[in-house]
C-alpha cells in the first residue's frame, strides 16, 4: 500500500503513521458532556469500505492527512492535507455561525 | 446418520477393522426454525462454545447459531494456536486462569481430541527492566494460581539452544515460562464445540447472514437474516472482526476498530522447535505445529481493514524479528500466509457484556488474543445470557469501562486509546 502525500507525491506506506479515524479532527468542546467525549475518543464507525482516516508522514514531510481509504480493497482513494481540511471545516462553521 | 457416536480407542480398532464406514457427519447442518429462546450470531470459536456451555451448563438447548460463511471459517480456523494464562491485569488475570483450566479438561469433555499440546510457553527478556517486569509478570500468574518459572540464560541454553544468544543488539537476559500454556488444534476446537451443541440440540446454521437485529420497545425479538426472519428471545453478537458491523444493526457505536493481523507457515520440517517462543524486543512468536510447520506472527499492520490480508512492510518486520532472534529459520522457505481481521479495542481487552437493549448480549474485542480465550469466553458469556449475572472470572470486562475509565485493562501499559495495542 501507497499513500499519495500531497507534498511528496505517491510514498511506500513505511514512511506513514497510521493514528486512526479522521473523526478524531472533531474534538469536543472542553465542557462538552462525557457522552460526547466518550464518542470522540472511543467509539468508531468502523466501516468495511470507504474510510477517512488521519496519518502522519513521519518519515517524510512531517504532514498529518486526511485519507479516504477502502477498507476492503486497500484502495487509496484522496489523501488531503490535514491543514486544509481543518480550514475548510473552520470556513464551514464560521460561514453557518455568520 | 448418526450424529451421537462417541469416540473411543475401542470405536477406531472396531471402525479400523470393518473399512471406516460407520463414521459419520460430527454435527447436523440444520436450517433455521421459525423462532429459539437463544440466537448466537456468529459460528467461530466463541460463538459455539457460548452455544455448548448454552446447553451444557444450563440447560439451554432451544439455540440457533448463525454463521454467514461456514462454520469455523473465521478467525478460530485460521490463528497460531496458542493457548495460555499469562496475563497480570485484574480482569484479564482471573479469566485467563479460568479459560486455561478449561481447556485442560476440555477434550474429556467434549469427547473431543483437540490435540492440546501443554507444551511451554518462554517468554524471553532482553534487559535489565524487562527482568523485572517480567518477574511482575510472573509473580501476578502465580498469585492467581497459574504456573510461571524464571528462567536464566543457562537454563534457557538446555531448553532452546538454536537462540542468538550473542545477538548485540538485543542479548537473551532469561525468559519467563510458563509449562502449561502450549498449542491446540484450532480447527478440531471449533468442531469439538460444534459436535457438543449440536448433539444437545443447538441448531448450526451456516450461509445464513444476519442482515437486521429487531427491537421493540427497546428489548430485541429477533433478527433479519439471508435465511428469513427468525424469532429470538435473546441474541449475542459474537463476530469478532464484524462485531462493529452487527452492532451498528442495533444501533449501536462500539469502541471497535477493526485491524488486520497476517501470520505466517514455513514448509515442514523434522521437530525442532519444541515450546512456544516469544521474543521480548519486537512482537514475534513461533511454535511448530505436529505437521512440521513453523507457525509464527508478529505486529498488527496496524491500520483499519477488513481485506483479510495484509502488505508487505510487515511481513519484512516479522521475518527480520524472527532472523534477529534464531538465525536458523532463514533456511526455512515460507509456505504460506495470511490476515485475519481482528477487533481491536482501546485497552486490548475484550468485552463480555449486556447492552442497553433488552435480551441483547456482546462478546468482543479480542483483539488478537482470542483463541486461547475460546472456552473461557463461551463459558462466562452463557452464565451472563442464562442468568443475568456476569461470571466471577468474567466481571470487569464491561462495554462502558472506556467512558467511565473504571477497570481499563491495559496490559502494555501504552494507554487506553485506539491504535496503541
Amino acid at each position: 500500500m501507497r499513500l499519495k502525500c500531497p507534498n511528496c507525491g505517491w510514498r511506500d506506506i513505511r514512511e506513514f503513521t497510521y493514528m486512526g479515524a479522521a473523526s478524531m479532527m472533531e474534538r469536543p468542546a472542553a465542557n462538552a458532556p462525557i457522552e460526547e467525549w466518550d464518542a470522540y475518543l472511543h467509539l468508531r464507525d468502523n466501516p468495511d469500505g470507504v474510510t477517512r482516516e488521519l496519518w502522519y508522514h513521519e518519515y517524510g514531510c512531517g504532514a498529518w492527512l486526511v485519507v479516504t481509504r477502502n477498507t476492503l480493497t486497500h484502495e487509496v482513494i484522496k489523501c488531503e492535507l490535514a491543514e486544509k481540511v481543518a480550514a475548510k471545516a473552520a470556513k464551514k462553521t464560521a460561514g453557518a455561525a455568520s | 446418520m448418526d450424529f451421537s457416536g462417541r469416540f473411543s480407542g475401542l470405536r477406531i480398532l472396531k471402525e479400523g477393522l470393518t473399512g471406516n464406514k460407520g463414521w459419520g457427519p460430527h454435527w447436523k447442518d440444520a436450517t433455521p426454525k421459525e423462532a429459539y429462546d437463544v440466537v448466537i450470531i456468529g459460528g467461530g470459536g466463541h460463538g459455539l462454545s457460548t452455544a455448548y456451555y448454552l446447553a451444557k451448563n444450563h440447560g439451554i438447548r432451544n439455540v440457533a447459531v448463525l454463521e454467514k460463511g461456514y462454520l469455523g471459517g473465521g478467525n478460530v480456523g485460521r490463528n497460531t494456536t496458542i493457548v495460555r494464562a499469562n496475563y497480570m491485569m485484574p480482569g484479564n488475570t482471573e479469566f485467563y486462569s479460568h479459560s486455561l483450566k478449561l481447556w485442560e479438561g476440555l477434550e474429556q469433555d467434549l469427547n473431543y481430541n483437540a490435540m492440546l499440546s501443554q507444551r511451554g510457553q518462554i517468554s524471553l527478556f532482553h534487559s535489565d527492566g524487562q527482568r523485572d517486569g517480567a518477574i511482575r509478570q510472573g509473580n501476578a500468574m502465580i498469585n492467581q494460581g497459574d504456573d510461571a518459572e524464571l528462567l536464566s540464560v543457562g537454563d534457557l541454553k538446555k531448553l532452546v539452544p538454536f537462540l542468538d544468544y550473542k545477538q548485540a543488539r538485543y542479548p537473551i537476559y532469561g525468559a519467563i515460562l510458563q509449562r502449561r500454556a502450549g498449542t491446540a488444534r484450532h480447527d478440531a476446537v471449533a468442531w469439538g464445540f460444534a459436535r457438543g451443541a449440536s448433539e444437545r440440540g443447538v441448531d448450526l446454521i451456516q450461509n445464513c447472514e444476519v442482515t437486521g437485529i429487531d427491537i421493540e420497545g427497546g428489548r430485541v425479538t429477533g433478527v433479519q437474516t439471508t435465511r428469513g426472519a427468525i424469532k429470538a428471545g435473546k441474541v449475542a453478537i459474537i463476530v469478532a472482526g464484524r462485531s462493529s458491523k452487527v452492532a451498528a444493526m442495533a444501533g449501536m457505536r462500539l469502541p471497535i476498530e477493526s485491524h488486520v493481523l497476517q501470520a505466517f507457515v514455513s514448509e515442514g520440517l523434522k521437530p525442532c522447535i519444541d515450546h512456544v517462543i516469544s521474543f521480548g524486543m519486537g512482537h514475534f512468536y513461533i511454535s511448530q505445529s505436529d505437521k512440521g510447520g513453523l507457525v509464527f506472527g508478529g505486529d498488527l499492520d496496524f491500520y483499519a481493514s477488513y481485506a483479510a490480508r495484509g502488505n508487505l512492510p510487515t511481513v519484512e518486520h516479522v521475518m527480520e524479528a524472527g532472523m534477529t532472534l534464531m538465525p536458523a529459520i532463514g533456511k526455512a522457505r515460507v509456505l504460506r500466509s495470511w490476515g485475519g481481521i481482528m477487533d481491536m479495542s482501546p485497552d486490548g481487552s475484550p468485552i463480555i457484556d449486556k447492552t442497553h437493549i433488552d435480551g441483547l448480549f456482546i462478546d468482543c474485542g479480542w483483539c488478537y488474543g482470542g483463541f486461547k480465550a475460546v472456552p473461557g469466553s463461551g463459558h462466562v458469556m452463557a452464565h451472563l445470557m442464562a442468568t443475568g449475572e456476569h461470571h466471577a472470572a468474567a466481571t470487569k470486562f464491561r462495554l462502558d469501562r472506556f467512558r467511565t475509565g473504571q477497570n481499563l485493562m491495559d496490559e502494555e501499559g501504552t494507554g487506553s486509546q485506539h491504535n496503541l495495542h
